[in-house]
């Protein structure tokens, strides 16, 4: 196996070349433009056999996938933070029409204050779109969840569509040294695409009816039912992915939580960097671990129980606020996954890594010795910022 | 002794970070101009875009309220109708008013809306590094055109102005260009008048600078000025592209 260095958007670019993406519909936006750039310069040179519509906005950019995807085309598209808004409420009819579209999110803050930056609120925004979301942690996952996207959104029974999330400039911008698979390997791994209800004058259907409040709540809970159901498919495809590639991937993943009574949770580059700040407390004698989510929908709930079963406490780090709400979505998504559990670790929430901040280990160290004295004090209905100035 | 030559008042120090060549800079001092000689800094409201010129209220000594992309002409409405007294413009690029703000854009000037926008045209999308915009000449190579602007595959350039002008609620458009001395002198002759128009309530106001952008089109700023006579003002012609302001006058 090649393992060349590369800049995240351009591995990204190279999956989906690989994966022969027949239609890409896409509009610049930072820090995502290199993916698509990448790709409409294969399409220019020939090396990729496929259709780029350079659209005049997100809004339209979603609208095209639907449509290529809708008579049977392999659709990609990427985005950042401000275009996944305006792109919103098309996902919720892709997702409706279970059109299996793959896009990649280069994960970015929301204005205002207008920034180009990183973080998890365009995420929390469109959690509930009904697409399958996962995340990635370095450039090779970014790579190798591309590549498995297209085989589990494109299987008969899934049809949903996916997103990939990248977090912006961490792992959109870096060079990282990746392992490229073989073109056969994948060719076999991604069978060639036939989407089963495309438009089709021969074989008339229709997609995304009008639907009366004598159909709706029916075919949300079909909807429903059907994306709860694709985590099987889910996981058989990373199954066979680490046979082609020898990396494995779950749902829920842990670091070290063997014998540890406390463990944070992350999700997505900033992980890697938690890993070390649970090193560093190992090495001072703290028992602590790292939980990272990297299945975001459908929510894996047994997995997560399972994974935290044994903890006392739980440290769970938000890189997005939910306005007015409880603070941090994924604390609040945890305490209800945790809530029904006869025993269950107190979930201690804070948030931080806003806007393209950094968190560095010992900001790591100094959160999950604070999440400790917090749980040890049953302070745990409150959340905490981390590195705010002026206050 | 006369002062010939001042920094406009309502135009803060702050060093450009345009790239050198860049059209932005002079733009910005013509309007600046333009305000401080019509003394309206003390009424005037800028929408700025997302884009090269995302930093302009650094620079713009005037109150400002950044839109989202393309959103430039709804929140001016917004603003305007309620603050009828303000004297509110938009500074638009090419990837904000002619791509991804088509629709606010053209609404707003078929209401007729009291504003200025100002639409600065360089033929491609600027801040993201150069991919084809609508405004994209046939043939010029960007970075998602690396073999140039297919017409059978991307259309062609759109002309904002002349499209604008269709509109019954548009009274003042104008193409100008800042690649000379005298094309900008004609061009703050043009954002005066635009500002007039606004402030006459004659209806929606717009002011089109062909404006170079060197860096992406991989040129010198001596070379981006001469293309923008050469190619440029083939496809986007300079001139008065719609005036009704002297019939406004009479009704």
């Amino acid at each position: 196996m090649k393992r060349i260095g590369m800049e995240g958007s351009l591995a990204i670019a190279e999956a989906a070349k690989a994966a022969h993406v027949d239609v890409v519909a896409a509009y610049p936006i930072t820090p995502q433009t290199h993916i698509v750039e990448k790709l409409a310069e294969l399409v220019a040179t020939g090396e990729l056999k496929a259709d780029y519509i350079p659209v005049e906005s997100e809004h339209s950019a979603m609208s095209a996938c639907l449509g290529s995807c809708a008579v049977g085309a392999r659709t990609f598209t990427a985005t950042a933070g401000q275009g996944l808004e305006l792109m919103h409420e098309v996902l919720y009819v892709a997702s409706s029409m279970r059109l299996p579209i793959i896009m990649v999110v280069v994960n970015r803050s929301l204005s205002a204050p207008l920034s180009v930056w990183g973080d998890h609120s365009d995420v929390m925004a469109v959690r509930d779109c009904g697409w399958i979301q996962m995340f990635a942690e370095n450039v090779q996952q970014a790579y190798d969840l591309t590549l498995c996207a297209f085989k589990i959104g494109e299987d008969h029974s899934v049809l949903f569509p996916v997103m990939v999330h990248v977090d912006g400039f961490h792992l959109s911008h870096v060079i990282e040294p990746y392992f490229v698979l073989n073109q056969e390997d994948i060719d076999g791994f991604i069978p060639p695409y036939r989407y089963p209800y495309a438009l089709n004058p021969a074989k008339p259907v229709t997609l995304g009816a009008f639907g009366p409040p004598n159909v709706y709540t029916e075919a949300k809970k079909a909807q429903e039912v059907a994306l709860l159901s694709t985590k099987k498919v889910i996981l058989n495809t990373w199954t066979q992915f680490k046979k082609l590639s020898g990396r494995s991937y779950n749902p829920v993943e842990v670091y070290k939580t063997d014998d540890a009574d406390v463990a944070l949770m992350t999700m997505g580059s900033f992980s890697e960097t938690a890993m070390l700040a649970i090193d560093s407390l190992r090495s001072q004698g703290l028992k602590v671990g790292l939980v990272r989510l990297r299945l975001w929908r459908p929510f894996p709930f047994d997995e997560l129980r399972a994974a935290v079963s044994n903890l006392s406490t739980l440290i769970v780090f938000d890189r997005a606020i939910s306005s007015g709400g409880p603070p941090g979505p994924v604390a609040s998504e945890i305490r209800s996954a945790l809530y029904p559990m006869k025993t269950r670790p107190k979930v201690v929430s804070f948030i931080g890594g806003l806007g393209g901040r950094d968190v560095t280990v010992q900001a790591f160290e100094k959160l999950i010795k604070k999440g400790i004295e917090k749980a040890k004090a049953d302070q745990l209905t409150d959340y905490e910022m981390i590195e705010v100035r002026g206050q | 002794m006369k002062k010939v030559y001042a920094y406009p008042k309502s135009l803060k120090r702050a060093p450009f970070h345009y790239c050198p060549g860049c059209g932005h800079s002079i733009v910005h001092r013509l309007v600046c101009e333009v305000i401080d000689e019509m003394n309206l800094q003390d009424k005037t409201i800028g929408i700025p875009p997302p884009g090269c010129s995302v930093f302009a209220y650094n620079y713009f000594d005037v109150d400002m309220a950044e839109s989202a992309h393309g959103r430039g002409a709804a929140v001016a409405t917004g603003a305007k109708r309620a603050f009828p007294d303000a004297i509110v413009f938009t500074y638009q690029g090419d990837g904000d008013l002619a791509a991804i703000g088509t629709a606010e854009t053209i609404h707003a000037a078929n209401r007729g809306e009291q504003i200025t926008t100002i639409f600065v045209n360089n033929a491609v999308y600027g801040m993201t590094g150069g991919q084809m915009a609508p405004t994209t000449l046939v043939g010029q190579k960007t970075t998602t055109t690396p073999y140039g602007r297919d017409e059978s595959l991307d259309g062609a350039p759109i002309k904002m102005s002349e499209i604008l002008a269709l509109v019954k609620g548009t009274v003042y458009i104008e193409r100008v260009a800042v690649n000379s001395p005298d094309n900008i002198r004609k061009a703050k002759k043009a954002i005066r008048k635009a500002f007039q128009t606004q402030i006459y309530k004659l209806g929606f106001s717009m002011v089109e600078i062909l404006s170079p952008c060197p860096t992406n089109w991989k040129m010198s700023p001596i070379e981006s000025w001469q293309w923008v006579d050469r190619e440029m003002t083939k496809v986007f012609p300079l001139g008065v592209i719609k005036d009704t302001t002297e019939k406004k006058d009479a009704d």
